[in-house]
């Protein structure tokens, strides 16, 4: 198959601004305009990718993949080598980029397909389509300032996703909404790919990245590492971004800088005495070791339990409650109390991290830990994973 | 890309633009619309008053007799309003877009244009009236002449739009340049004969270096079909029509040239 987007020798250079002078005079006294410092963001790039493909870029902060998008996307021009599209283009870089504030959902949703390419008559065929994607209902006819950030962002996707494209560029606009407009938006994904339309992702979410694209590539610090099948690249990424990849003493896959660690953990019974009897619908305690060699400013304590097969029945974290500390020092422990044990009868496993507060950066992770057995408790229910506990009532109706 | 393929690619996109522009324009406003109207008729007043009764211009006769100084004035001050307004306006879109233009790729000329597109619609509604007026004061000629004001009117806009992308596009870089253009148009409409007439004796002195000015030329081709209804001269028209086109051939060089890095400039 063809090359749909393709970059060939591609050199962007940014200026790091110290000093813009935006006006004449300071221009004219100090005899230029700008003093900076020049780096090259993009330094000959060069890939393809063939119709119909799913692609990803990845790669950490600054390394250059989303200026690399905003080139295929023409908002920023290279200096060197040249970039080549075909088809209709749509991107998702910022969602409701465009909108006006003080004009209705319906008014933006025109001007914002116009700017993506839509013709009048194809936007009032997807008119309908747009509005219930994005579930606005009602409040299409409201000014766009009255409406949630939600919202917002869903009617933005909603119409970029509609255009219609033979190409789609996506920037890491999956980090958005809720968990159920996530999916719609996968969905949608998946639908284009199997219609044949190439979308380019750039994407910190490694696992989507794997899902959803035949083909990636990981940037550096501005230049192409390796392009390939995404198990291959996200590991080869994975193993230089996460320094010290190792396996610990017993056999666990474990990562993290090291600033903080996670010394231990232990499931605690009623009178705090360790214990590995766990009873469905009965209190339990969580307790996390850790250490640090220096202070933590805001750290993340973040938990998941797992089935065997990898399932994530619950991945609560101290951040979900608001319970970070300014500054972490030391060595002490985390309690996490369960007044019942929701989790139904058999075995789980437990992954325990350590991050800094945006959760990218991981002190300390431990794969699957530990794997610890549940067993029949107060709880009756029997089917699935986890006892939600709902109280039942049947009413019937009076004739 | 030509300006016709420019166009035609872009054409849905200047059309939605151009509304939003005129929707939002007055948007939580009272009066609304009523301002597009209410902005000319107070500058109207405020120079009869100043320029007709306490200074005495006297404009010279128009057609049928027509002596009147408001509507003499409006003839030429209703264009000149429609340039500079489509120059602020065009100056001021790039940066007030900046969010558009660093997320989404389209043909950044849409924004200035657009921006002379929506003061053109309220200068069409207000032009429309003033020939009401004049057809009111027994000036038939200026209804007949309607095809040759809009000729006029085109021009008009292709100078202000020509103008309008060499100054938003420097503005970019220099933010001066929309300071500086204040002054600048307030100079111009003063070394325009737009407020006094051009057969003023004092002016009279200086008419071979008020010639050099295009905008001279432009008021009296408006004056003299909607005045005193006859054809400008070629040479006038011509003289307007080549100053709007060396304008629109210099705002689309410079803006071409500065369009690929205004993602990152702003």
């Amino acid at each position: 198959m063809s090359a749909v987007v393709e970059a060939d020798g591609v050199w962007k250079r940014f200026r790091l601004v110290h000093e813009r002078n935006h006006s004449l005079k300071a221009t004219v006294l100090r005899g230029r305009r700008v003093v900076a410092e020049e780096f090259w963001a993009l330094k000959d790039v060069s890939f393809d990718v063939k119709q119909g493909e799913t692609f990803g870029l990845i790669g950490e902060n600054g390394s250059g993949k989303s200026t690399m998008l905003k080139c295929l996307t023409r908002i920023l021009t290279p200096n060197k080598g040249s970039v080549r599209v075909e088809g209709k283009v749509s991107a998702l870089l910022e969602l409701g980029a465009g909108f006006h504030p003080e004009l209705s959902g319906r008014e933006n949703v025109f001007l914002n397909g116009a700017i993506l390419g839509l013709t009048q008559n194809e936007l009032k065929k997807r008119f309908d389509d747009i509005v219930d994607f994005a579930g606005i209902g009602p409040f299409i006819d409201e000014p766009v300032k009255n409406y949630s950030s939600g919202m917002y962002v869903r009617l933005g996707f909603s119409v970029a996703i509609n255009v219609d494209p033979d190409v789609l560029f996506v920037d890491e606009v999956l980090a958005v909404g809720d968990e159920a407009f996530q999916r719609k938006c996968i969905e949608r994904f998946n639908e284009l790919s199997r219609a044949g339309k190439t979308v380019v992702l750039v994407s910190h979410g490694l696992s989507v990245v794997e899902a959803l694209c035949d083909r990636v590539v990981w940037f550096s610090h501005g230049q192409v590492q390796r392009v390939g099948p995404p198990r291959e690249v996200i590991e080869a990424y994975t193993d230089t971004v996460e320094v010290d990849r190792h396996v610990d003493e017993f056999g666990h896959p474990r990562w993290g800088s090291g600033e903080g660690r996670i010394t231990g953990v232990m499931w605690l019974d009623e009178r705090g005495q360790p214990t590995s009897r766990l009873y469905s619908g009965r209190p339990a305690r969580l307790r996390l070791l850790f250490e640090t060699s220096e202070p933590l400013e805001h750290p993340v304590f973040a938990v998941s339990i797992t089935t065997p097969e990898g399932f994530e029945v619950s991945g609560p974290s101290s951040r979900d409650v608001g319970c970070v500390p300014e500054k972490l020092n030391g060595a002490g422990h985390v309690d996490v109390t369960f007044d019942r044990l929701r989790l139904l009868p058999g075995s789980y496993q437990l992954t325990l991290a350590l991050t800094d507060f945006s959760r990218n950066h991981a002190f300390d992770v431990r794969k699957d830990l530990i794997t610890f057995d549940v067993e029949r408790g107060d709880s009756r229910e029997t089917s699935g994973v986890a006892a939600l506990d709902g109280q039942w009532e049947i009413v019937r109706a009076d004739t | 890309m030509s300006l016709v393929a420019a166009y035609r690619s872009s054409r849905e996109l200047f059309v939605n633009l151009t509304l939003r522009e005129l929707r939002s324009k007055y948007k939580r406003s009272f009066l609304g619309w009523a301002w597009s109207m209410l902005n000319p008729l107070a500058t109207m007043f405020v120079y009869t008053i100043v320029f007709s009764l306490f200074f005495r211009a006297a404009p010279p006769p128009g057609v049928h007799g027509l002596n009147e100084y408001s509507l003499f004035l409006m003839c030429a001050l209703l264009p000149w309003n429609f340039f500079q307004i489509s120059i602020m306006g065009s100056i001021g879109s790039l940066v007030g877009n900046a969010g558009l233009i660093q997320k989404t790729y389209f043909e950044r000329k849409l924004l200035p244009a657009s921006n002379v597109g929506a003061n053109l619609v309220s200068h069409l509604i207000e032009m429309g009236l003033l020939v009401a007026v004049l057809a009111g004061f027994g000036d038939w000629e200026a209804v007949t002449f309607i095809p040759v004001v809009l000729v006029l009117i085109a021009v008009m806009a292709v100078f202000a739009f020509g103008m309008g992308m060499l100054f938003s596009a420097l503005n970019v870089y220099f933010r001066d340049v929309q300071h500086f253009m204040n002054i600048v148009l307030l100079v111009w409409l003063y070394l325009t004969p737009v407020i006094y007439p051009i057969t003023t004796p004092g002016v009279q002195r200086f008419l071979p270096l008020l010639k050099l000015n295009p905008m001279t030329e432009m008021t009296e081709c408006f004056r003299s079909v909607l005045y005193y209804g006859r054809f400008p001269t070629p040479a006038q028209f011509g003289y307007f029509l080549a100053a709007a086109l060396v304008a629109l051939a210099v705002g689309w060089a410079v803006f071409s040239h500065f369009q690929d890095d205004m993602a990152e400039e702003l």
